[in-house]
C-alpha cells in the first residue's frame, strides 16, 4: 500500500548539513500497521511527512495505493492527499471551528454539499465514539476527545491510508489505551494501513504487525513484529525486554517467540544436569501473542547439550559471551 | 431666592471654596452654546476614522497576510518580495504622523482635490494607518499554530482556501483586537489632522481651545475624545471575547 524507495532528504541549519532521510526503503502492506520507532532526530518525522509530500525528498520515490507521489504536484498532488489520512501530535484542530466543523473541514475543501457533509460528520463522529460533541468547540475537549475529532476529520474523505504523527504522545496512559485500540478497531472495521511513528516501545508492542527500527535516518531493522522478536540480536526484541546486563560470561538469553506449554527449565536441569538461575525475564502480549524474553546463568558440563535442545525448540538463545 | 440667608452662603462658596467648583459650573451652563459645534466635530471624526479604518483593513489586511505568506516557512515563501514590502511598511511606521500629514500633502491634493476639510483628511489617515494595521495583522496571523496549517496542507487544501477558512478565522480575536488598536490611533491621528484644518474635534480644540483661549471648548472636546476611543475599545474588548474560543 505504501511503497518508499531509496528516501534521501537533507537540511540546511546555517552553517552545517542535518541529514534526516539517508536512504530508507519502507513497505507497507495493505491492511498493516507500521510502526517506526525511534529517538527524537532520528528522522521519523521526516520519513512521515516524505509520504504525502508534506516534506519532498530530496531522492527516492513514493508510491501510495498505486500512484506516484513523488511525480504529482498542485491540484493532482492535492487530490493524492485526500486519500491519506493524518493525525497530529497536538492535534492540529481548527479552535475557531466547532468539532463538526473540524471533521467537515476535508470535506468542505474538497467541495461536498453541506447536505452530505452534514450526514457523514454524523458518521464519523459516531464511529469514534463523540456523537454528542459535535457543536463543542476544541478547548472544551480532553486530550482524548481532541485526537478522536483529530481521527474522526483524518478519515473524512474514506482514505485508505493513515498516518500517525506520534497520536499518542501527548496523551495519558489510558488514554493512550483507547486511543490505540480505536486505531486497531479502525484498522479491522475499515481495512486501512497505518504507518505510525512514535518513540514509545509500547505502540509498537500493542498494535504494530510490523515495525522499524530508525537512527540518524536509517532503518537499523524492520520487519514483522514476531520475526524481528525471533532474530538474532534484534534490537526491537532488547528494547522490548530491557533484561539486566550484568551477567558474566555464563549468562544466556533465551527468547520465546511463543507461549510453549513445555516447562523447558526443569526439563533442562534434569536432562542435561545443568544449574539454571534466573536473572531477569518478562513476558508480553506483542502483536497478539505472548512473547517471553528470559536471562540466565546456565553452569554445568552439559551446557551446550541443553543450549542446542532449546534451539531445537524453536526458542532463540544468545549467549553472552558471543 | 426667597430666602435670604441662601444668597450670601452660595457666594461665599463660590468665592473661597476655589474657584474649580464655580468653573465647572460655568463649563457647565457653557455646553449648550458649544453643543452645535462639537456636535458637528464629533461627526466630522467619526467620519473621518470610519472611511481611515475602512481602507486600512482593505489595504492592510492582504499586505499583513502578505508579508506573512511571502515569509520563509510561509504559504508562498519569496523572500524578496517581503523584503520589498517590509521596508515600505517600515518607511510608513517611521514617519510621525504630523510629518506624514504634510508630507503627502500634494497627493491628498491629488485625489481629493483640497487639502482641507475631513474629507481631505482621510488620505494621510489612511495612509497612516495601514502600515500600522498591516503590522498588527501580521503579528496575529504568526501566532496561528503551524500544525493546523500543516494539516491543512495534508488535508489537500488550496492556499488560497488555508488563508481564508484557516489563518483568518483562527486569527480573528488578534485581528478585531488590532482593528481597535487602528481605531484608537486613527482617533487620535484625526484630532492632530484639526491641526492643518482637517476638521473634527481635534480641530475645534486647536482652534477655539487653543488659539481663541476657551479652556471650555479643550475640555469638551478631550471628554468627548475618551468617550469615543471608550466606546470603541469596549465594543472591540466584546468582540473579541464573543469570538475567542481558545
Amino acid at each position: 500500500m505504501i511503497d518508499a524507495v531509496g528516501l534521501h532528504k537533507a537540511y540546511r541549519l546555517k552553517k552545517h548539513q542535518v541529514t534526516a532521510l539517508d536512504g530508507v526503503d519502507l513497505h507497507v502492506e495493505p491492511g498493516e500497521i507500521f510502526g517506526v520507532v525511534g529517538q527524537s532526530g532520528a528522522g521519523k518525522s521526516t520519513l512521515l511527512r516524505s509520504v504525502n509530500l508534506l516534506e519532498r525528498p530530496d531522492a527516492g520515490t513514493v508510491e501510495v495505493a498505486g500512484e506516484e507521489l513523488t511525480s504529482l504536484r498542485g491540484a493532482r498532488l492535492r487530490a493524492a492527499r485526500r486519500n491519506i489520512g493524518m493525525v497530529h501530535q497536538h492535534f492540529a484542530l481548527l479552535s475557531s471551528r466547532t468539532v463538526a466543523g473540524n471533521v467537515g473541514f476535508p470535506l468542505e475543501v474538497s467541495g461536498v454539499d453541506r447536505t452530505r457533509r452534514r450526514a457523514r460528520v454524523g458518521e464519523l463522529l459516531e464511529l469514534v465514539g463523540l456523537g454528542d460533541k459535535a457543536r463543542a468547540y476544541p478547548a472544551q475537549l480532553s486530550g482524548g476527545q481532541k485526537q478522536r475529532v483529530g481521527i474522526a476529520r483524518a478519515l473524512a474523505s474514506a482514505p485508505q491510508v493513515l498516518l500517525s504523527d506520534e497520536a499518542t504522545s501527548a496523551l495519558d496512559p489510558a488514554t493512550t489505551d483507547s486511543i490505540l485500540a480505536l486505531l486497531r478497531r479502525l484498522r479491522d472495521e475499515l481495512g486501512l494501513t497505518i504507518l505510525l511513528i512514535t518513540h514509545e516501545m509500547d505502540v509498537i508492542k500493542r498494535i504494530c504487525d510490523s515495525a522499524a527500527i530508525m537512527e540518524k535516518g536509517v532503518f537499523l531493522e524492520s520487519g514483522r513484529v514476531l520475526d524481528l522478536i525471533g532474530t538474532p540480536g534484534s534490537l526491537l526484541a532488547r528494547s522490548l525486554f530491557p533484561l539486566p546486563a550484568n551477567g558474566g560470561p555464563e549468562t544466556v538469553f533465551i527468547t520465546y517467540p511463543r507461549s510453549f506449554d513445555e516447562p523447558f527449565m526443569s526439563e533442562l536441569t534434569r536432562r542435561f544436569d545443568v544449574d539454571v538461575n534466573i536473572l531477569g525475564g518478562g513476558v508480553e502480549q506483542v502483536a497478539g501473542q505472548s512473547v517471553g524474553r528470559l536471562s540466565v546463568d546456565m553452569r554445568g558440563a552439559r551446557r551446550a547439550e541443553a543450549l542446542a535442545y532449546l534451539s531445537e525448540h524453536g526458542l532463540l538463545v544468545e549467549e553472552a559471551g558471543k | 431666592m426667597t430666602n435670604p440667608t441662601d444668597a450670601p452662603t452660595l457666594a461665599a462658596s463660590a468665592a473661597d471654596g476655589g474657584s474649580a467648583w464655580g468653573a465647572i459650573v460655568a463649563f457647565v451652563q457653557d455646553w449648550p452654546n458649544m453643543w452645535p459645534s462639537l456636535w458637528l466635530g464629533t461627526q466630522d471624526t467619526v467620519y473621518m476614522v470610519v472611511w481611515a479604518t475602512l481602507i486600512s483593513v482593505l489595504v492592510g489586511l492582504p499586505l499583513g497576510v502578505l508579508l506573512v505568506s511571502t515569509d520563509r516557512g510561509g504559504l508562498t515563501p519569496a523572500p524578496a518580495v517581503r523584503a520589498v514590502l517590509s521596508a515600505v511598511v517600515n518607511i510608513g511606521r517611521s514617519l510621525p504622523f504630523i510629518v506624514l500629514m504634510v508630507a503627502v500633502l500634494s497627493l491628498t491634493r491629488f485625489l481629493v482635490g483640497t487639502t482641507l476639510g475631513p474629507t481631505a483628511a482621510i488620505v494621510p489617515l489612511s495612509i497612516g494607518a495601514i502600515p500600522f494595521f498591516a503590522r498588527l495583522v501580521e503579528t496575529s496571523l504568526r501566532e496561528v499554530d503551524r500544525g493546523v496549517v500543516e494539516a491543512a496542507h495534508a488535508m489537500g487544501t488550496r492556499r488560497f482556501t488555508i488563508v481564508g477558512k484557516v489563518l483568518l478565522p483562527e486569527a480573528l480575536p488578534g485581528l478585531i483586537a488590532g482593528l481597535v488598536m487602528t481605531v484608537v490611533a486613527l482617533i487620535s491621528y484625526s484630532a492632530m489632522a484639526g491641526a492643518i484644518g482637517g476638521g473634527g474635534l481635534g480641530d475645534l480644540a486647536i482652534r477655539e481651545g487653543y488659539q481663541r483661549f476657551n479652556d471650555h471648548y479643550l475640555w469638551a472636546t478631550v471628554i468627548l475624545l475618551i468617550v469615543i476611543v471608550q466606546i470603541a475599545q469596549s465594543i472591540g474588548d466584546l468582540l473579541v471575547r464573543r469570538l475567542s474560543r481558545r
